[in-house]
This record gives C-alpha cells, structure tokens and sequence, in this order.
C-alpha cells in the first residue's frame, strides 16, 4: 500500500513539473542555433509556403517570433547569475559569430631604444608602489610629483663639493642640469617617433613588385652594382650583360681648350642666326607640334562634352579642376609654340603650296 | 578656461579612439537620403535611427549619389565622421522606396545590399508603448534560406553587424525587452519588431508574450555589390594578442579538482636526508653486540618527505 501511494506521488510530481514547463516549452523539428554573447538565435525550421500563404502574414510572423524568442530566453536564462546593485545580471560568454573588423588590426610599433636594450639584456619592468614612506616627514609620500619624497628643488642647503669651484652656484648649476635632462629626454621621445614612423619602403623603390618591368630591373641591377665602396668601379659584369645605357653623364660639355676651328664654327653660326630677321626653325618639329596641339584640342573637346554630362550628376570637382587646370597649361605652351610653328610653317608650308605658276 | 595641455590631451584622446585597436569600438552607423526620397524612404529611414540610437547619425540634407555607380563620397563621408556602416535611402521610378543596407572596411566599402520596401508600418502608426533608447535588442533569423543562399547569408551577417549593439560581458535580466525578427519566405525578407513581456511561469524561466511595437518592414532584395572573398577575409583577420592564451599543465579530473604535474630532478637517494638516532651513529673503534643490539631496536625509520 505504501508502495502504491509513492508511486501515486511521483506521478504526480512528474505531472506537475510538465506542467509547469509547459507553459515555457516550444516544440520544434530543428534545435536553434544560439550565439548568446550576441543575443542571436537562428531557426532552419521549414515553413511550408503554402501554409503560409493561406494565413495572415502578421499573425503567423507573431507565432513564430513568440516561439523563437521563448527558446532565446529560455538559453539566456541557463547562464550563470550575479546580483549586481539591486538587479539580477546575467554573464554573456563571448559571441561566436564571425564578423569583419572596422578597421585593421593595429601595427605593431617598433621597439624604442631602450625596449631593445631590455630585451637584450633581459631586463624586466618592475612595477614600483605609488607612494614611499618618507622617513623625515614620517608619512607616505607621492615617488615623483606634487610633494615628493626626495625633491631637490626644496632644498635650502646644497653642500659644495671639494672638486667645485667655490663661486659656482649650486642652485643654478642643479636647475641647469634638470633642464638639460628634460631637453635629452624629449629629444631621445622625438627621435623614437621619427624611427618608428620611418620604417617603410627602401629610397628608389627598389622593393620588388609583382611586375617589374625590364628598364625597372635593369635600373635595379645598376642601383645595387654601384652600392659598393669604389662606387662600382670594379664589380665584373655578367657574360651577357649589356653595359647601362642612359646612366652615364646627362649633358656634355665641350672642352675648355681643344678643338679651335670647331670653336670658331660655332660661334660664327651663332652670329649668323642672331643675325638673321627669320626665325630659327626646324620643320619637322613645328609640325610635329602643330599635329599635337590638333589632337590635343579634339580631346579637349569631347572631354568637355563628357564632363558637361557628368558634371550635372556627380560631383567630380577634383577630377575635372584638375584636368582642365593641366590642359589649359599644356593647350597654353603648345599654343605659342604651335602659333609660331604654325605661321612658320603656314608660312614655309604655304611657301611650298603656292601654285606652281607663281613659283 | 582649458589650458594648451587639456586641448592637446582632448585631441590626443579623440585621435586615440578613431586608430585602430585591438578590441574595436561599436560600429556606428550614418543614415543618409539619396536625390529623390518618397515619405517611406524618409520616415523609414528615421524609424531605422531610433532603433540605432546613439551609434548613429542622421544626415539631413539629400546626397546625390549612386552608391552602387560611385563608392568614393560614402568613403569620404564614413572617413569624416568613422562611421563603419551605412543606411541609404532613395526613390525613384525604377527602384521605389529603396534601402542600402552597406558596411566599410578600412573606409572602404565591403559589402552593399539593396532591399526594396513592399510595405511598411512605421512606429508611429502602432500605438505602443515603445522600448527604451540604446536597449541591446535580441536577433532572432527564421528561415533556412538564410543558411543556403549566398545573398541571404551575407545579408543575415550585415543585418546582425547593423543592429546587434554594443558587446557587452553581461546583461539585465529585465532588461531585455527588444526583440528583432527576420524571416526568408516567400521571396521576401520580413522585419518585425516587438516588446517583449515575462510573465510568470511555474519555474525560474519566464513565459514570453509578444507585443508588436514597430517599425514593419517587407522586404525585397535587388542588387548586391559583396565583398571578394579574400577582402572578405582580410577584413576576419584578428590580432594574434586576442586569442585567448591557452594554459599548459593545468587539467581537471571528474570533480573539478584542479591538477598540474610538477617535473622534478632524479634524487639520490644515498644522500637522502633523514632523521638521525644518535644511538645508531657510528662509534670509533665501537662493540660490535651494543652496535647490533642498538641497530635491532628501533622498529622503523620514518622517512621524512
């Protein structure tokens, strides 16, 4: 008979209990996946489209929020409790889900100096106690600041030492010495900002690229033949490596006393074309120059219609200021060169299409 | 008045929070209109503001740009105010009531997705009381199609980045009020926003009621500008000092008992201290039967440890 009534109690136990839970239970075909450091839960149940379809969205979407957030909660409250000032706070684990960062990860800084020296030397950071008991005043004092422990400039009486000249003044000569250490200490901060921000690429760009071009490379090789202490003097050159092209002087200068004739040749033409009231001109180049400065104005041309278009939609102020600015510039010195290319050579060209009966 | 010092240490401070760190600060969002904006766009997109107070910022004036067409002048602007992510709202025949929803990397643009609004129930048309600002608001995605499609998942983790708030170590129980609801059917994505009631159930956990607080949105996915999967990556990379360091020699038996092994040297046990009995020592030129009598005496030598 016992037996039975305990029997009889402990289903009625169990009975309660699911009742209780069944107000917080949610059944579902697929277990949530839950990221609670972020308050997320994400549900890969099916729903039936059709099904769906027949109900009223805002209803249905409420239901299925309702049991979502019922298993949502019912995961948050499985984390651990505190009591924090009057309210029941729950520790969040760290989020799961992967997202970017804002921006990237910090570089490291380079060591100063003095952390290479430490490290060399094995030298560790000592952490030291804020205040010191200072055995005169007979309390704790501040290690440096307001009301320090050993602050040399309260003192009413500096001894002179015997190695000392009787007339310095020790005062002068303490706070000269603070000064100098202040001005050593922000220098040295100064030069480890200059050294950490100066650590980038090599001078010349002789990083290497992913493509480098071959005047690139041969550049490259001349560079690093010539970075010896004779200045490349006397580095061997490769079999069928071709001596550097365009490396050598970039102007010429005659010598001062040398060729005589020749000196006088030049001089003499150079009267000559002084002399002369037409001016100087090389044919192929004027026209050359009159070519360019033609197509030159075609492009400015069908940029301006470009630009006019765009400049309605986006805002390009850069893009466009600056591409007028150099056009102008270079349209403005082909101008001159091109008008006096072009009324030399209308001149000698029109000179050479005159009909051949005047001629 | 600030002193010279109090103005360098500001702007250091300012300088400071804007650099990239270890442990990143929250991502601030900037709400910005397109050329041509229709009610829904506007109200929408202050609708979107509340939610996202006071990580956000929103622009009044009409910005005349394409997002999709020219990135540069939201790169400006996210590089002004170091905002990492971006709502831009537009309108015009071809794409009504439309919402770029976009994060940067870098102040760069990594991933930009467009959703059209089919229909839209603002928070001042339900008449509700509504939840506190800057509540860290429960997430909640429904729906497998944000698990298989491509789009879709990229969007579940834009939408997550947008609104989940600040991390935080720990929350208030009562606290959690706000609940975000997204559902992939149909085609459609569906927004809802509700208030969450715990009501008293038999056991420690409460039952749930929902009360619909706004704002409502359906929506509809057009065009998707994501990120390349190795910038995609790059932008994952995390700082070596975050992980967590893992302690060697520490493990736990089934009772949570702490155990660690301790690596000593071998011991000569010839030269091993014990307690001496002045009886025992050695006697210069000694008896033997009083050294035997003396050694067969004492029972057992406790070996200290």
């Amino acid at each position: 008979m016992a037996a039975c009534s305990v029997e009889q109690l402990l289903a009625k136990a169990e009975a309660e209990e699911a009742e209780k839970l069944n107000s917080i239970t949610v059944k579902k075909e697929l277990d949530l996946e839950f990221d609670i450091g972020n308050l997320l839960a994400f549900d890969k149940n099916r729903v039936e489209v059709a099904v769906f379809r027949q109900q009223k969205k805002d209803e249905f979407l409420l239901a299925l929020a309702r049991d979502n957030t019922q298993l949502l909660i019912n995961e948050i409250w499985k984390q651990p409790t505190e009591r924090v000032e009057e309210a029941i706070v729950a520790k969040l684990p760290d989020p799961v889900t992967p997202l970017p960062r804002e921006k990237p990860p910090p570089k490291a800084k380079p060591p100063t100096k003095w952390e290479q020296f430490a490290k060399l030397k094995g030298i560790q950071k000592k952490k030291k106690t804020n205040l010191v008991w200072d055995e005169t005043a007979k309390e704790w004092r501040r290690r440096w600041g307001y009301k320090r422990v050993n602050d040399g400039t309260k003192e009413w009486l500096i001894e002179v030492p015997e190695t000392a000249d009787p007339n310095e003044d020790q005062f002068a000569k303490r706070v000269k010495a603070k000064k100098e250490r202040v001005a050593k200490n922000e220098f040295n901060r100064l030069k480890n900002i200059a050294r950490a921000q100066k650590g980038k690429a090599p001078g010349l760009g002789l990083t290497p690229k992913a493509q480098q071009s071959k005047d690139e490379l041969a550049r490259a090789v001349s560079v690093a033949k010539s970075s010896t202490a004779s200045v490349g003097r006397f580095q061997d050159r490769l079999p069928k490596e071709k001596p550097p092209k365009n490396t050598g002087k970039k102007r010429k200068f005659e010598p001062l006393i040398g060729n005589f004739s020749n000196e006088k040749q030049k001089q003499l033409e150079l009267l000559q074309v002084m002399d002369s009231k037409k001016p100087k001109m090389d044919i192929t180049k004027a026209v050359n120059k009159q070519m360019r400065e033609e197509d030159r104005e075609e492009a400015a041309a069908k940029y301006k219609k470009g630009a006019g278009k765009r400049g309605r939609k986006g805002n390009m102020p850069g893009k466009g200021k600056g591409k007028g600015g150099k056009g102008k510039g270079g349209k403005g010195r082909a101008g001159g060169g091109g008008g006096k290319g072009r009324a030399g050579g209308g001149g000698g060209g029109g000179k050479k299409r005159s009909k051949p009966g005047k001629k | 008045g600030t002193s010279q010092k109090q103005i360098i240490y500001r702007s250091k401070r300012f300088l400071e929070s804007r650099a990239p760190k270890l442990t990143e600060n929250v991502k601030t969002a900037m709400i910005m209109k397109g050329g041509n904006t229709s009610q829904t766009v506007t109200q929408a997109l202050k609708d979107i503001y509340s939610l996202k107070k006071p990580n956000a910022v929103l622009y009044k004036k009409k910005n005349i740009t394409r997002p999709f067409e020219d990135s540069t002048s939201l790169e400006f602007f996210s590089k002004k105010s170091d905002c990492s992510l971006f709502l831009f709202g537009s309108h015009n025949k071809k794409r009504p009531n439309n919402l770029i929803f976009g994060r940067l990397f870098d102040f760069h643009v990594l991933d930009m997705i467009e959703l059209g609004i089919e229909k839209y129930v603002s928070l001042s048309e339900i008449k509700t009381s509504k939840c506190p600002e800057g509540t860290k608001p429960m997430l909640v995605f429904a729906g497998e199609a944000f698990d298989v499609d491509n789009d879709l998942k990229r969007l579940k983790s834009l939408l997550l980045d947008f609104f989940r708030g600040p991390t935080v170590p720990a929350v208030r129980l009562a606290g959690l009020e706000h609940i975000l609801h997204f559902t992939a059917l149909d085609g459609k994505i569906y927004m809802r926003s509700y208030r969450c009631l715990l009501k008293k159930s038999g056991c420690r956990t409460p039952r749930i009621e929902l009360e619909e607080i706004g704002p409502s949105f359906d929506f509809v996915m057009r065009r998707t500008h994501l990120a390349s999967d190795d910038l995609y990556k790059l932008a994952h990379r995390q700082p070596k000092a975050l992980k967590p360091k893992k302690k060697k020699n520490i493990s736990h038996d089934a009772f949570g008992t702490k155990f660690g092994r301790v690596h000593m040297q071998k011991q000569d046990l010839s030269k091993l201290q014990t307690r001496k009995m002045k009886g025992l020592r050695k006697r210069k030129g000694g008896v033997d039967s009083t050294e035997d009598e003396a050694a067969a005496a004492p029972k057992q030598v406790k070996v200290e440890s």
